[in-house]
């Protein structure tokens, strides 16, 4: 891909917290107008990666060029034409949704900074809430607020740190809609998710473990780069029949779907001699062999990549 | 066998030591709350022991003197002996007397007048002049207190055989003291014009301490981070509506120290505008500083108690300044309230101006300087 087609150009970036590597050098190349989803367990190192993007912290190293921007040396220019929407609600409780805004709008440098309120407020529906305080809000309405105020100055680069966790689904549909109409603008868009069907409303995912970038590609690409197969089973003693799998040689992950069973493994042949020893244990299971899910994937790839190591943010 | 009662008692008792184990580790935890805990009563120990002192010695003094016989010489000895003088001038006119006291370079100026000897001699009783400032009446007591006596103890040797009747009651030399300045030795005027230095030194430190740290524990300086703020703009935008308010609070001191205290107002207003906002922006910038030291508001509320607390006691507000040790004196000089008490009360009760004051607003401006340099390189705009 040519490099001035590329938003996001980061190489090699590595954070250490007193010489505890919680980014390890991760390379990540993301195209213009393009949604990306970043996924990992907690304290894979997402938030870590995002702040450094945006310039709030510094790489220990590594190079990373927003739009053609060195990340280290042109963070006040990054920072003008960024939306950095944070995981944990950072407006200020004690000014109105109004003020905030206004707040917002201002320091953005933005012109004519009370009709872009009025504009932002209306499409919010917030209009005839604007006097009240945004720490009043619920946390549905918190998520609408900081979106609208972190896009209020049409950034070309939008990062959003699990903008949904806590939220609604009617009001997470709603925000990803909003984010497919930026994205549709021309917007590019990196979002830290856990939630599966967010994933899949990427148009490519970067996966992250202990710091180090894992897998990346559409969500058909990470399913079939990750080699696994799943077998689901159904029958009525699908609780016995896992217990018994988990201890089987070749199996990793066996998880419930209701009153099914998923059973996945990247070894296919341990896999189907497991399920045919099963039927020795409980015959009347039925058994089909499925196409993995996206959380079948994930959990496997998280398994693989070894211990829990839940340390950082 | 237990009881229910004294099952009762050992889970309240083992809820009790749960809470507590919490609550030590968590004041261990916080080292600096931790330190300040153990300085603080250590500072007030040092100050209250050691620096304070209501008997104040060594006061400088100049001395113009038009008659320079061996029975002068032997008053001026005297004084230095008596521990209360120390003559650091030697003026060569009266003016030059009057100029040192207004600057507050001496607490006294001793005028000896032409032909004293003779006059002394002769059984007049020359008088000896003393001028005392009196702005702060608690400083100058003692010493004008023992002043006749001191001079007397200082004349007796000389006047021995045909000059002993001299020396009886009531004493060879007639001490004329004028308190300058305060003339009636009120307390309050010498105090309410160093309580706006007071008040501004708490209330605009403690607010700005809260400017940052509050920003960081309520989760918004990660978002004001992000944003496009230069440290510059943040620390002025912050700073600057606390310059309103201690305008306000300067005018609310002034008009009650002149409708309620009468205290009197010498010098010019402009000029001691001028040092009111030059010290509000030092506090300022002071605080600012401290919000970038504190992780938390807690941090920022003992920094500014800890520095507040011997602003009060070294600055003069509350002690004379003269009577503590050299030490003591030092600290004194590097804090902003003692210069700003220097002018605020020669302005007003001494009738200076600015220019009689220029080491003390050079003295705030570097130490202005210096804390708003430490300021912006503390101020970080990473989150690391």
């Amino acid at each position: 891909m040519n490099d001035a087609q590329l938003a996001i150009d980061v190489r090699g970036l590595v954070k250490a917290f007193d010489g505890h590597p919680v980014v390890n050098g991760i390379d990540i190349q993301m195209p213009k107008g393009q949604v990306w989803g970043f996924l990992g367990p907690n304290g894979s190192g997402k938030t870590t990666t995002i702040r450094m993007i945006c310039g709030l912290l510094k790489p220990t190293a590594g190079t990373g060029l927003f739009l053609g921007h060195d990340i280290i040396t042109e963070a006040e220019i990054i920072k003008r034409s960024t939306g950095y929407m944070t995981q944990k609600f950072s407006f200020w409780a004690d000014l109105s949704i109004r003020q905030n805004l206004e707040f917002v709008a201002r320091l953005y440098n933005q012109p004519n900074t009370r009709v872009l309120v009025d504009e932002t407020l209306d499409a919010l529906g917030l209009t005839h809430r604007q006097n009240q305080l945004a720490g009043a809000l619920s946390g549905g309405w918190k998520q609408r607020l900081a979106l609208a105020a972190v896009t209020m100055h049409r950034p070309q680069l939008l990062l959003l740190d699990e903008p949904t966790a806590g939220v609604d689904p009617q009001a997470r549909r709603d925000f990803w809609d909003q984010i497919h109409r930026f994205s549709d603008q021309g917007m590019t868009i990196l979002v830290s998710t856990h939630y599966m069907d967010e994933a899949e409303r990427c148009d490519q995912i970067v996966y992250l473990a202990h710091g180090e970038l894992i897998t990346q590609g559409t969500v058909k690409d990470v399913i079939s780069q990750s080699g696994l197969k799943t077998f689901k089973g159904s029958g009525p003693q699908v609780r016995q029949m896992a217990t018994w799998l988990k201890g089987q040689a070749g199996i990793e992950h066996v998880a419930y779907f209701g009153n099914a069973l998923h059973v996945s493994s990247t070894d296919p042949a341990a896999l189907a001699a497991a399920i045919q020893r099963s039927a020795q244990q409980a015959a009347d299971i039925k058994w089909q062999a499925v196409e993995p899910s996206l959380e079948d994937t994930f959990i496997a790839l998280m398994a693989q990549s070894g211990a829990d190591q839940r340390t950082h943010g | 066998m237990s009881t229910p009662h004294t099952t009762q008692w050992s889970h309240c008792s083992s809820r009790i030591n749960a809470i507590l184990r919490k609550e030590f580790i968590q004041m261990f935890r916080d080292r600096m709350t931790f330190a300040m805990m153990l300085a603080i009563p250590l500072m007030q120990l040092m100050l209250f022991g050691f620096a304070i002192n209501t008997d104040p010695k060594h006061l400088p003094t100049a001395v113009y003197a038009e008659d320079n016989s061996p029975l002068v010489r032997s008053i001026i000895r005297g004084l230095s002996v008596s521990e209360y003088y120390h003559i650091t001038h030697r003026s060569s006119s009266p003016q030059e007397n009057s100029d040192l006291l207004a600057r507050g370079d001496v607490a006294f100026a001793v005028h000896v007048p032409a032909g004293f000897s003779d006059q002394l001699i002769k059984g007049l009783r020359p008088p000896l002049l003393i001028e005392a400032d009196a702005s702060d009446p608690s400083a100058s007591s003692n010493a004008i207190g023992r002043i006749q006596d001191i001079i007397n103890q200082a004349l007796r040797h000389d006047l021995t055989g045909p000059l002993q009747h001299l020396a009886t009651s009531p004493g060879p030399v007639s001490v004329i003291v004028h308190p300058r300045y305060n003339p009636e030795g009120k307390s309050q005027y010498n105090i309410v014009p160093g309580l706006l230095g007071v008040i501004l030194t708490m209330t605009l430190v403690m607010i700005t301490s809260m400017a940052m740290t509050r920003e960081a524990e309520t989760g918004t300086l990660e978002n004001l981070l992000a944003m496009p703020a230069r440290p510059i703009e943040v620390m002025l935008g912050k700073i600057l509506p606390y310059v309103v308010i201690g305008g306000v609070q300067t005018g609310v001191v002034l008009l009650a120290a002149h409708h309620v205290f009468a205290v009197p107002f010498i010098g010019p207003l402009p000029d001691l505008l001028l040092g009111v906002m030059l010290f509000i922006v030092t506090n300022l910038a002071l605080g600012f500083t401290f919000s970038t030291l504190a992780r938390t508001q807690m941090q920022a509320m003992q920094l500014t108690f800890f520095f507040f607390l011997p602003s009060i006691l070294l600055s003069g507000f509350m002690f004379p300044f003269r009577g503590m040790p050299g030490w003591a004196q030092a600290i004194g000089e590097v804090l902003p309230l003692t210069h700003f008490l220097r002018i605020i009360r020669g302005i007003m009760l001494k009738g200076t101006d600015l220019m009689d004051h220029q080491p003390d607003l050079l003295a705030l401006l570097a130490f202005t300087t210096v804390i708003g340099l430490i300021a912006i390189t503390r101020y970080k705009q990473t989150l690391d």
